[in-house]
């Protein structure tokens, strides 16, 4: 069991510069059950990776390995110590308020300035002493954004956090997550089992399929292109096809 | 098309898929439409219905408890109930002023709230320590876990002849007796509300890089609260169960040894006015913890009655 947590980008002298994710012969046992089996994959600093599957495929899996919450059976993960993760439920912890929600992993005098800094850029800086339970879901989630963002990490891991938002927030939720992402400059990992979600984002789009990843589909297209246009469509047939073959085997 | 003749098209409609239906299923509906009607409920903050929702409950929850007692009142003085088998309210008033003025009172209930708050101090301080250490640490689990259990399942007051036996019959074994009804529920109440914090948000707190005394700062320990404040109003009624136990069987003083002292002189009336002293105290206990619950636990998104 090798799990390292070097490659930091401040000294970022344990990797080759670029690099903020390397995975290598990653497996990952449940039972007798392979749900990673020998699984390679390398993300560059500030990249934007779309995980896709279908549910079951590993892809959480995967993303708590990256998040240092699970450990691999066998291979090694390196990943930068300054990383998040967005959740798929929120987990805010509903006795704090909204500002005291996104300081939990933050340390130092000046903790609330930022706190109130990042409430700011997620648009919900008159929310900042509000209870949790008095959020909506879409507000929820943007105050975990925020939490993650807070410690300006080098690497946000996002495990389907928009999957139970309605179309019209998880669009927002979306230029939001493009904005930041210019803003901070992390590498984002984000998973998920929506194909429209992963053309909208992506760089690259990674489909899972047994323990592994399947195949690669760089993304290089301008906002516009990523709405509509034969490129996208072509894109769409073509991951829809590559799940349908991952769950078809399932 | 547009012009009122349409109405009775509309209804020919609504008649043809009614005689469609099954006519036992169109009777149900009938009688409880498919449809409701939600209109706004402002009408609630006006003064006439705050008037008769007082009326309605003049009290709050001890309007029924007046109910009773008024009851109980005139089932006294109509001669339903025997004097010699239950006092009228009246009469353990009356009583309670009688032995007030006579000086004998007062020194009995200040003697037996001394006894029950040292041992509610003792007994919460030692539970909430030893709780707090069991459910963070695996140890305090090892250390803590299999006597408190133990102490849980022998009754409380199969212990008192073992207290006197050790303390004596001085106040010591009464206030330990006390604590030990206090601590074990409080105990067992906090070490399963801090196992109880969702693993999830455990998960999320480690996962932004909280250390291990900031989860047990800010998750921990609020997440254990409600818990904890079960625990209390356990431990506050098991106190005054310790208390009435210690001070009816060895005492020579204190409301419990009233009680006594008026059983061996057939007082009916002072009997109960023990038993009265005895539930004022849990409701005022009950009332510290509500209290404490409205001010501590604001952020809970529960279930609060209709």
């Amino acid at each position: 069991m090798v799990a390292t947590r070097d490659g930091d980008r401040l000294d970022g002298t344990a990797e080759p510069a670029g690099v903020s994710v390397r995975a290598e012969h990653v497996t990952r046992r449940f039972g007798d059950r392979a749900v990673l089996d020998d699984l390679r994959i390398q993300i560059r600093a500030s990249e934007f990776v779309v995980l896709l599957g279908p549910s079951g495929c590993g892809k959480t899996t995967l993303l708590r390995l990256l998040g240092g919450l699970d450990r691999p059976d066998s291979g090694t993960v390196t990943v930068p110590r300054a990383r998040a993760i967005v959740f798929q439920g929120a987990r805010l912890l509903p006795w704090q308020r909204v500002w005291q929600n996104v300081t939990i992993g933050l340390r130092g005098r000046d903790a609330k300035r930022i706190a109130l800094a990042v409430l700011d850029e997620v648009g919900l800086r008159a929310r900042t002493h509000a209870w949790p339970k008095t959020l909506s879901g879409g507000e929820a989630q943007r105050v975990a954004l925020a939490r993650a963002l807070v410690a300006d990490p080098a690497l946000v891991l996002l495990d389907e956090p928009f999957a139970a938002l309605d179309a019209i927030t998880r669009a927002r939720m979306h230029d939001l997550v493009r904005a930041l992402r210019y803003r901070h400059n992390a590498a984002m990992l984000l998973v998920t089992h929506d194909v429209d979600e992963a053309i909208a984002l992506a760089d690259r789009i990674l489909v899972m399929r047994d323990g592994r990843i399947g195949s690669e589909h760089p993304v290089a297209l301008d906002a516009a292109e990523r709405v509509r246009g034969y490129a996208r469509e072509r894109l769409r047939s073509d991951l829809l096809t590559e799940i349908g073959i991952a769950t078809g085997q399932h | 098309m547009s012009s009122p003749t349409e109405a009775p098209v509309g209804e020919s409609a609504g008649a043809h898929t009614r005689t469609a239906t099954d006519p036992d299923r169109s009777l149900a509906r009938s009688r409880s439409p498919a449809m409701e009607t939600f209109t706004s409920t402002a009408w609630r903050r006006g003064s006439a219905y705050r008037v008769l929702a007082r009326l309605r409950s003049p009290l709050g929850v001890y309007t029924v408890p007046l109910v009773v007692l008024v009851l109980w009142q005139l089932a006294s003085s109509s001669g339903w109930i025997a004097p010699e088998f239950a006092a009228s309210p009246v009469q353990i008033y009356s009583s309670a002023v009688g032995l007030w003025r006579a000086g004998l009172l007062g020194p009995d209930l200040a003697i037996s709230l001394t006894r029950a708050g040292a041992g509610l101090a003792l007994g919460l301080a030692v539970g909430i320590l030893a709780g707090t250490v069991a459910g963070l640490w695996r140890a305090g689990e090892q250390a803590f876990n299999g006597v408190v259990q133990i102490l849980n399942t022998v009754p409380l007051l199969a212990l008192l002849p073992l207290m006197i036996v050790w303390f004596g019959i001085g106040e010591e074994s009464k206030v330990l007796l006390i604590a030990l009804g206090a601590g074990v529920p409080i105990y067992l109440n906090l070490f399963a509300a801090i196992r109880g914090v969702d693993r999830g948000l455990i998960e999320m707190a480690v996962a932004a890089g909280a250390g291990r005394w900031r989860l047990i700062r800010r998750l921990l320990l609020p997440g254990a609260l409600p818990g904890l404040l079960v625990g209390l109003r356990f431990a506050l009624a098991y106190s005054v169960l310790g208390l009435v136990a210690a001070e009816q069987i060895n005492a020579d003083s204190g409301v419990g040894f009233m009680i006594s002292q008026a059983q061996t002189y057939e007082r009916v009336d002072e009997i109960y006015l023990g038993i009265v002293i005895y539930a004022v105290l849990g409701l005022l206990a009950d009332q510290i913890v509500r209290v404490l619950e409205r001010a501590l636990l604001t952020w809970r998104p529960t279930y609060q009655g209709s």
